[in-house]
């Protein structure tokens, strides 16, 4: 049975459930609702959830180990003089699962029987051949040990299958008669729904941590090959970044993070006292009307993606600069110290744009947070509305204002799309923010895209600069919730 | 309620400091305060009591003008501070603040130490010329707020840390930094216990001396201990207005009866 259907019966099965549950614990009492613990829906929950969810949650374990377990089989069964001159392991087992996947097809369409696709051989017929007859194009004749894999590979992931659909109908028929036996008017299926919501929400709960975990630890192992292929005093304390697929190599990440923390101060230096003003006004001076306009109008910002920011800073702030900042005569000072569009300050005044409503927003509520009895403290006094402002409300709400710079801060430095467009492709350590220059996220873009070979280190140099990155938010975000958390003390 | 026996008060009349006639507030489309006239003499004690919405807050805060924070709010008539019309034009409402101080329900100290707090009126109006000076204002200040023994080792840790009483003293002592005229308190003891309430109580019998103090509140038994004039508002209206004595024991208008005994609230 192909697994959509699957999910549909047990579907079928816990909806069939919930409303003979139910019915079966309205008949144990006789029709009178008074005399059941709960009410006769929780009764249909309970069966319908343990029926469908212990089932799925099986389903959803068997479908992720089930090729790992397969695929280690069959690529043992891969002879190593099998893998040719610059090829590796993994890209045998694709041509495996290729043509598996061609057999499964040929047999669907009617070109081979299942028998037949069982005991080809290639030393007899030719496979590629039949199998581009269906449509599965091959790229090389298969080769005998190929062929052997990917039919093992075919009968395991059948059986499998197999195994699958029944296990989890068993346990899906197990859990429904369990429950339903235990449907009575006294059984406290109210309880135990609660119980199992709770299960629910704890599972979505460790299964977002745990994702987490998953990528840090698979940005760990990547790192660990780098570092494996490349030294890494290099890494930290070198002073170039020059990749070259020919090998040999220098990888630093010191200028690229220079060039990241550049521009997120630049982008950090127009967003916050923008962001900051216009959240004082909206929050202290704006009246209601303009409040409910402005406010939102704000937000918008934050909702246009990054790549439109791209192109506004490639044609419109990037060109505007160089009329400012260069063309010699032509240009409207006259100067001559930009050459071209991209530079620090193009990427960083457009990333700072790009900021000002992250910030404002997450003032304006800290700044909201701050209680009205402050301010008429402040103005009862005789204070004026700036004083009151500068000298009662901005201290009150600084710790919040602090971390929600450190939370733009951190966005500034994981920021990729506006750089890509906006600040160049030099790595180079400069002061001149009219120099073009790159962060640490678009060299992980460029040297992980187009043709890429995972073994060689100026690929995986990307995934030991994500790791630094990532370390380098992460740090930032902890520090702002640290703040942000204290902050709140004060008045709860 | 048998300490509801009102000792008889000598009350000799001072000048008047603040007058309001014919005084009207709406918010919005909602009038909630009606033709008002009332006279706050100096030096002594005003209580506004009244069933919760009747407007005596709405009224308190016409006085030193806090209601032009809220934008909906109009007032209009006469409110007059020492024959000045505090609404016109030409007037600063900043500047009245200062003169007109005002202590609310909440303590409300700032998040800052209790030096801070109390130098903070004089700060912002330049009432200091040195260090000096401003330590003796926020002495003298916190003396006259009945917390100076209770403070004085730790002027420099903040004011939230003190406790509810503390604070509404604090905030007293604050409010008398600036050298106001009048003093409005808006329900100062409704958030306090019976001992900080007491506290507070005798020290607005104090501050009596030297302020013309109007105070708000919710307790008869209050207005019956602290003040020597009392007005009684119902609805917006302003229904009786006269010595405490008089108002409590033998009160003009069948309403004011009412409330006092208990039966409308």
């Amino acid at each position: 049975m192909p697994t959509p259907w699957l999910v549909l019966v047990l579907i079928a099965l816990a909806v069939a459930g919930f409303f003979l549950g139910r019915n079966r614990a309205l008949v144990s009492a006789n029709g009178n609702t008074k005399d059941l613990h709960s009410l006769p829906s929780y009764y249909g929950h309970n069966v319908a959830l343990t029926a469908l969810v212990p089932a799925l949650g099986l389903l959803a374990i068997w479908l992720l180990v089930q090729p790992l377990i397969i695929e280690s089989r069959v690529s043992g069964m891969i002879p190593p003089d099998a893998i040719s001159e610059g090829s590796t392991v993994g890209l045998v087992m694709s041509d495996v699962r290729r043509v598996a996947e061609g057999l499964d097809l040929a047999v669907e369409k009617g070109a081979l029987t299942g028998e037949q696709a069982r005991n080809l051989r290639s030393e007899f017929s030719d496979v590629r051949g039949r199998l581009g007859e269906v449509g599965v194009a091959l790229g090389a004749d298969v080769r005998p040990e190929v062929l052997r894999a990917a039919q093992a590979y075919r009968t395991m992931s059948g059986t499998g299958h197999t195994v699958m659909t029944v296990l989890v109908g068993l346990v899906a028929l197990f859990g429904f008669g369990w429950s339903y036996g235990r449907t009575h008017k006294d059984f406290r299926a109210r309880n135990v729904v609660e119980q199992g919501i709770m299960a629910m929400l704890i599972l979505a709960a460790s299964l977002a941590i745990l994702t987490t975990i998953g990528i840090v630890l698979s940005m760990l192992f990547e790192t660990r090959n780098f570092f494996g292929l490349h030294s890494w005093t290099d890494f930290f304390f070198g002073s170039t970044w020059a990749p070259n697929f020919r090998g040999d190599s220098e990888l630093s990440i010191l200028p690229l993070l220079w060039g990241t923390l550049y521009i997120s101060l630049i982008a950090l230096l127009v967003a916050v006292p923008i962001g900051l003003f216009a959240a004082i006004y909206l929050s202290e001076y704006a009246n209601k009307a303009t409040r409910a306009f402005a406010k939102p109008l704000l937000e918008i910002l934050a909702g246009i993606p990054t790549i439109v920011y791209g192109l506004f800073a490639l044609l419109t702030v990037g060109p505007g600069l160089v009329r400012l900042f260069g063309q010699g005569q032509g240009g409207i000072l006259g100067l001559e110290w930009m050459s071209g569009a991209t530079s620090v300050l193009t990427a960083g005044l457009v990333m700072g744009i790009m900021l000002i409503p992250f910030v404002s927003s997450l003032s304006d509520d800290i700044i909201n947070a701050v209680p009205q009895a402050m301010r008429d403290g402040s103005l009862g006094l005789g204070a004026t509305k700036s004083e009151t402002v500068r000298q009662v409300v901005m201290p009150a709400a600084l710790p919040g204002i602090v971390g929600a710079i450190l939370l733009a801060a951190s966005r500034a430095i994981g920021e990729t799309m506006i750089v890509v467009m906006g600040a160049g492709a030099i790595a180079k350590f400069s002061l001149n923010p009219l120099e073009s220059m790159t962060t640490i996220t678009t060299r992980i873009v460029s040297q992980l895209t187009g043709d890429t070979d995972f073994a060689s280190p100026e690929t995986l140099v990307a995934f030991a600069l994500g790791l630094t990155l990532f370390v380098l938010t992460l740090g930032l975000n902890v520090l702002a919730l640290y703040i942000v958390r204290k902050y709140r003390e004060q008045y709860e | 309620m048998n300490d509801m026996t009102v000792v008889e008060k000598t009350v000799e009349t001072q000048r008047t400091k603040i007058a309001a006639r014919n005084v009207n507030v709406y918010y919005g489309d909602s009038h909630a305060i009606k033709d008002v006239n009332v006279e706050i003499e100096d030096k002594t004690v005003t209580a506004f009591i009244g069933p919760s919405g009747c407007g005596k807050s709405t009224f308190l805060r016409c006085l030193n003008r806090m209601n032009d924070t809220i934008g909906t709010c109009r007032v209009t008539g006469d409110i007059l501070l020492e024959g000045e019309d505090i609404y016109d034009k030409r007037v600063d409402p900043v500047q009245l603040r200062a003169q007109v101080g005002m202590v609310f329900q909440k303590p409300n100290p700032f998040p800052k130490s209790i030096y801070d707090n109390v130098a903070y009126g004089p700060r912002i109006h330049g009432l200091a010329k040195n260090k000096a000076e401003l330590d003796e204002i926020v002495e003298k200040s916190l003396r006259r707020g009945a917390i100076w023994n209770e403070v004085k080792d730790r002027l420099h840790s903040p004011g939230t840390g003190l406790s509810g009483g503390q604070q509404q003293r604090l905030c007293i002592a604050r409010a008398v930094a600036t050298e106001p005229e009048v003093l409005l308190m808006d329900e100062p003891c409704s958030a306090l216990d019976p001992i900080a309430t007491a506290q507070v109580e005798e020290l607005i019998d104090e501050l009596r001396e030297n302020y013309s103090v109007v105070i708000v509140t919710h307790s008869m038994q209050q207005a019956a201990r602290v003040s020597q004039k009392t007005a009684f508002f119902h609805l917006g209206n302003l229904v009786e207005f006269g010595p405490t004595g008089q108002i409590f024991t033998n009160p003009e208008d069948p309403r004011t009866e009412s409330y006092i005994t208990g039966r409308i609230g």
